[in-house]
């Protein structure tokens, strides 16, 4: 049995700020759109925050992430700016990209956020190239790739897996699963009793862990990024996680089994990670609130930003389309 | 002729083993990956990697499993970290196994990023009929890649073209497909001028001519001037242009072309409908009506697929007999 990781006190903090980062962002997203301050389609990540939290402070700038449309927090916890994130998100020119992206399509290299997919499943072949540079070059870099449950199912996380697991790739695929793809529950979609299950098909180490626990998520992660850094290939994480605002922003949830939200909610994992901290004396109340105004504030700043910046102009249109600049 | 002056011949699949053969001497980040493209595996299905492995490793040329979104997906992360990769869909019919990839991800993540991240990857891919390889093995599908903004898309009708184009898709800093005419591989010519490289967009006028302008690629180019010569013994004298590139696509020396001689047909072996030859057309509509004598004619083949038995397959490529009789209709 091999022992498990359990991070110092500094990382335990620093894990908790990027999962309340996540969980005011997006507190913050939803009254903003909700407000029409802001139009765009957007994709609640709340509930899901331990997990890119507790991966992403196993992670430097250095390494890479692929994520998808619904992947804000993983963004966040990997470090993008608030200021460009929230610009990209309202369409502005300051954005991340120009606002030519769109909140479907976050890319900060310097954060190393290298793509955001609108396309279910198509993280995880780009991820593997990221991680193929790297061994090519000799780079101690990781390649992370995020998905949903759902994606486990499409072709090309089974391609991407094989393709990881025979060239011993540095890569993680992390598979949050929130019970539900879409709209459709994991029951109806998917035939593996665990998506971890899938790894033994492609000779790797899958394991499941429940995602909303810092502890055990941490352990989880740090033990696939040593390994991929290491050069023992790749490791797929089941993240067992329930997501509270369905799939999109203004989901009904029609499809959900009566209460079923509302036990998760009562059962929030950030809120439950900051009993934790102080309860085990990690942090006191104090450093925490201040620590959380600090994101307001943070939050603030970044808003004022994105709604003040200018649009992109026309002339962006022809810009980025390649290289050279098209008619 | 003596041997001092003959020139040195070479086929495609030699050419574009040479290209690869000096990117990769050139620049560390120029790697492939494909099916059985190793020495291990032969080099290639027909041999185009011959010997690459064997001189830069297996780490640069890389055998993949048979998944063409995997080998995309890797060649596209590879390639916005600064990598070249070239990557070889062995057919491409099999493309489609990885549109979403090339289409979605490697034509779009320049724009979607603003321009953070770029994806300097070549796709290698063979494909044309006349082997009788049937439906799924021999179409030319450069209309789908040509219809999305963000790739180029390349097709070389001559080994010597096709040595010069390479060596600018791979060190061009945006996805470029790279369309090999299978049926033809072995068919010798020119050698090209070591080191010179082909510019992307830019038409080659393969013959000068006054009477009428014939637009083509790949292949069928060489039917076009089987077809100008014949012609030419008769007094009509064909302008052929090469396009090289479909995209970019070098409408100025259509256009000036078509503005000389006021007649135009337009060539390709994809099928006619909703192709190639019909943006081309609609251009020079925009741009030269009533300035043309003629209609714009447009040969392409049948809208069905690619037939396996030989009467079929003959008849549904377009050939030497209806490229001139399209020439002749437009001097009526």
């Amino acid at each position: 049995m091999t022992s498990v990781a359990t991070p110092d006190r500094a990382t335990l903090v620093e894990l908790y700020r990027r999962a309340t980062l996540i969980k005011q962002n997006d507190e913050r997203f939803r009254s903003v759109i909700k407000a029409g301050k802001i139009v765009a389609p957007y994709y609640s990540p709340r509930g899901q925050e331990i997990i890119p939290a507790a991966v992403s402070v196993n992670l430097t700038n250095d390494d890479y992430i692929c994520t998808i449309y619904r992947g804000v927090h993983d963004m966040i916890a990997k470090g993008v700016p608030l200021k460009e994130l929230w610009a990209e998100i309202a369409g502005k020119v300051t954005g991340t990209c120009k606002g030519k992206g769109g909140p479907m399509h976050i890319t900060h290299p310097k954060t190393g956020v290298m793509v955001t997919t609108g396309v279910v499943g198509s993280s995880m072949p780009i991820a593997n190239g990221l991680a193929l540079a790297a061994q090519i070059r000799g780079e101690k870099r990781v390649a992370v790739a995020y998905f949903g449950d759902g994606a486990s199912n499409i072709g090309a996380f089974h391609e991407a897996l094989n393709m990881a697991s025979v060239w011993k790739l540095p890569v993680v695929f992390v598979c949050q699963n929130n019970g539900y793809g879409e709209h459709t529950k994991y029951e109806y979609a998917t035939s593996a009793a665990k998506i971890s299950d899938r790894a033994s098909g492609y000779s790797m180490p899958g394991v499941t862990v429940d995602g909303n626990d810092p502890l055990a998520m941490y352990a989880a992660a740090k033990e696939a990024v040593d390994r991929a850094r290491a050069g023992g290939g790749p490791t797929l994480i089941e993240a067992k996680t329930f997501r509270f605002f369905g799939h999109v922003l203004g989901d009904a949830d029609g499809y959900m089994e009566k209460g079923e939200k509302d036990a998760a909610m009562a059962r929030d994992p950030v809120v439950r990670f900051r009993k934790l901290l102080i309860e085990q004396g990690h942090a006191d109340e104090q450093t925490l609130a201040a620590l959380e105004a600090g994101i307001e504030k943070e939050i603030d700043a970044a808003v004022d930003f994105a709604l003040a910046s200018a649009s992109p102009t026309l002339d962006e249109l022809s810009i980025d389309v390649f290289a050279e600049t098209v008619a | 002729m003596n041997a001092a002056t003959k020139p040195q011949m070479m086929n495609t699949i030699q050419a574009v083993n040479r290209a690869l053969d000096e990117a990769m001497a050139a620049d560390p980040n120029v790697i492939l990956l494909g099916e059985d493209i190793a020495d291990k595996q032969e080099g290639g299905v027909v041999g185009v990697t011959k010997g690459l492995s064997t001189k830069y490793g297996e780490k640069r040329v890389r055998t993949t499993p048979i998944a063409e979104q995997a080998i995309i997906g890797a060649a596209i992360g590879a390639a916005i970290v600064g990598m070249r990769p070239v990557a070889e869909i062995m057919l491409m019919n099999f493309t489609t196994v990885a549109m979403d990839m090339i289409v979605n991800h490697a034509a779009k993540l320049r724009f979607m990023s603003g321009g953070q991240t770029h994806v300097p990857l070549t796709i290698r891919t063979m494909t044309g009929a006349g082997f009788g390889t049937g439906g799924q093995h021999a179409d030319y599908l450069e209309a789908w890649f040509a219809h999305t903004a963000g790739i180029k898309v390349v097709a070389p009708s001559s080994p010597a073209d096709a040595y010069g184009l390479m060596l600018s898709c791979i060190f061009d800093d945006d996805p470029c497909l790279f369309i090999e005419n299978m049926p033809t591989y072995w068919n010798p010519g020119p050698a090209p001028t070591p080191g010179v490289r082909i510019p992307l967009g830019k038409a080659n006028i393969l013959r000068q001519g006054s009477d009428v302008t014939v637009v083509s690629y790949s292949r069928e180019m060489s039917d076009c001037v089987a077809v100008a010569e014949r012609l030419g013994k008769e007094g009509i004298n064909v302008e052929l242009v090469d396009l090289r590139t479909i995209v970019p696509l070098d409408m100025q020396t259509i256009l000036t072309s078509a503005a000389k001689t006021r007649r135009v047909v337009i060539v390709h072996e994809a099928v006619k409908s909703f192709g190639v030859g019909a943006e081309i057309a609609a251009r020079i509509n925009e741009e030269l009506f009533g300035h043309l004598k003629a209609p714009v004619g447009r040969i392409g083949a049948r809208s069905c697929p690619v037939p396996f038995a030989k009467p079929l397959e003959m008849a549904f490529m377009p050939g030497q007999m209806e490229i001139e009789t399209a020439i002749r209709a437009t001097l009526k």
